[in-house]
């Protein structure tokens, strides 16, 4: 049972025309696993990513989140059902946060599960207040999205996907898009749901959170899997000749 | 002959009642259009071909024919097929519609341009696509064509002058009665002008404040 992967992508495969942004990539993530993906840009890293909600979808391959698949092909009505209740369970944090500016943080957050789960107001407000709480952001509850700092956009963010009550979390450059002061607060925030055991898929730059934080790390570079492994092992002693160059250029700056 | 305004006061009761007509034809009006804008809007944007191709037509013939005749064609042409609407009725649709075309052009356009971050942040929760437009979309493609629906809103004012034609006892037909018995059209007009100007410096504030609302809420 504890070895049934909760996110299993199975010969994944996308193309734009003739140009192949996955090539046959196979992944599983087990329960309270903690996976990097790293790689430069255009490796097809957040294009992976997203398949496993089927925002973007694969042209070929299957995403199974524990026993339902999550690329069913279906009609669309019956799809779109399916898709709905799917990614009830996939929480999503964005590069750019889309947080909604005309809700604020309180709404945010109890948008989806007052529509989704049929919980009473006074419910989805309590719900509101743990998450804030998590996050360290219950003083800005009444606030709107306009009034709060990149950084803590992102923690409403990761509030919001939170307050679903999700298997697993897709991080998707999640502090790419932040002033360097406010990235830590973000990651503290990462850490935390870490210690306790949220399955999460970090799409990062950052070499140094994937290290700390991460279970396991993949180098992706132009739509494969090129190495994978531990951190210790991926930055310490990469085998691959292109994991090498991408970790140069990405560690020097960093330590 | 000279000008002589005090023609107007006896005419005060009528000339009143006219304006409540035309307020409540304006608000109706704009009620329909507004809300049917959304409507046709959101079909013109997301309905399958067979629903959106026969309301292209619908939205063509509105913006490309005179309300005037689209107002005698639903008051004085429907009967034909037995739909006999009170002359009321038939103004508030005629205008409502006509608005709701031009409304639902701004609409669309709003709602092109919210970020498909919003759709994404929206469908990764797990709300449909009409849930999402319903509360995310749609929302936020309002707040930024308020200010052009408002125009519209002001233009619509004007336009329910039309209605005198089909028989609606607005202001400009309680002018024109007023001056069918005093012979005084200058004075008359001039005084129904000036009501129209106050409703729409009433209009223009309750925009406004809408606006003002709405920009607080963001």
């Amino acid at each position: 049972m504890t070895d049934r992967p909760i996110i299993d992508i199975r010969h994944a495969a996308k193309s734009y025309g003739t140009l192949e942004v996955l090539k046959d990539i196979s992944l599983q993530v087990k329960k309270g696993q903690i996976v990097a993906i790293i790689g430069p840009s255009g490796s097809g890293k957040s294009t992976l990513l997203r398949a496993i909600n089927d925002l973007d979808p694969l042209t070929s391959g299957e995403v199974w989140l524990e026993d339902a698949q999550v690329n069913k092909k279906l009609p669309t009505r019956q799809y779109e059902a399916h898709i709905n209740s799917v990614r009830q369970n996939i929480g999503m944090v964005f590069q750019h946060f889309n947080l909604f500016p005309h809700l604020n943080v309180r709404d945010n957050i109890t948008l989806a599960p007052k529509m989704l789960k049929g919980i009473s107001k006074a419910e989805a407000d309590q719900l509101a207040v743990e998450q804030l709480n998590k996050v360290g952001l219950l003083d800005r509850i009444d606030y709107y999205p306009s009034q709060l700092s990149g950084g803590q956009k992102q923690r409403v963010a990761i509030a919001r996907a939170l307050a679903m009550k999700p298997k697993v979390m897709l991080f998707d450059e999640a502090t790419s898009a932040l002033d360097p002061e406010l990235v830590e607060e973000v990651n503290l925030v990462m850490k935390q749901l870490a210690e306790e055991h949220m399955t999460m898929i970090i799409v990062t730059h950052e070499m140094g959170f994937a290290q700390d934080v991460c279970d396991r790390v993949l180098f992706m570079d132009q739509g494969v899997v090129v190495e994978e492994g531990p951190p210790e092992v991926i930055f310490k002693t990469p085998a691959n000749e292109r994991t090498k160059n991408f970790l140069r250029k990405h560690l020097k700056g960093q330590n | 002959m000279g000008l002589d305004f005090t023609v107007v006061p006896p005419f005060a009761g009528a000339l009143l009642t006219g304006a409540l007509w035309t307020i409540a034809i304006t608000v109706s009006g704009a009620v329909l259009s507004f809300f049917g804008g959304i409507v046709f809007a959101v079909i013109a944007l997301y309905a399958p071909l067979v629903v959106r191709l026969p309301f292209r037509l619908f939205a063509w013939l509105f913006m490309g024919t005179p309300l005037l005749l689209q107002l005698f064609l639903i008051y004085f042409g429907l009967i034909q097929i037995g739909v006999d609407l009170p002359a009321f009725v038939a103004g508030v649709i005629g205008l409502g519609l006509h608005f709701a075309v031009y409304n639902s052009d701004i609409i669309q356009a709003g709602i092109r341009a919210v970020d498909i971050g919003q759709y994404e942040g929206a469908r990764t929760l797990g709300l449909s696509r009409l849930q999402t437009l319903r509360k995310v979309v749609v929302p936020q493609a309002i707040r930024s064509v308020v200010p052009p629906i408002g125009n519209n809103m002001i233009a619509l004012l004007k336009d329910s002058a039309l209605v005198s034609v089909i028989g609606v006892a607005e202001l400009t037909l309680s002018s024109q009665m007023a001056i069918s018995r005093t012979f005084r059209p200058f004075e008359f007009y001039v005084a129904a002008a000036a009501c129209y100007y106050v409703i729409n410096l009433g209009l223009e504030a309750g925009l406004r404040r809408i606006e003002r609302r709405i920009q607080i809420a963001r």
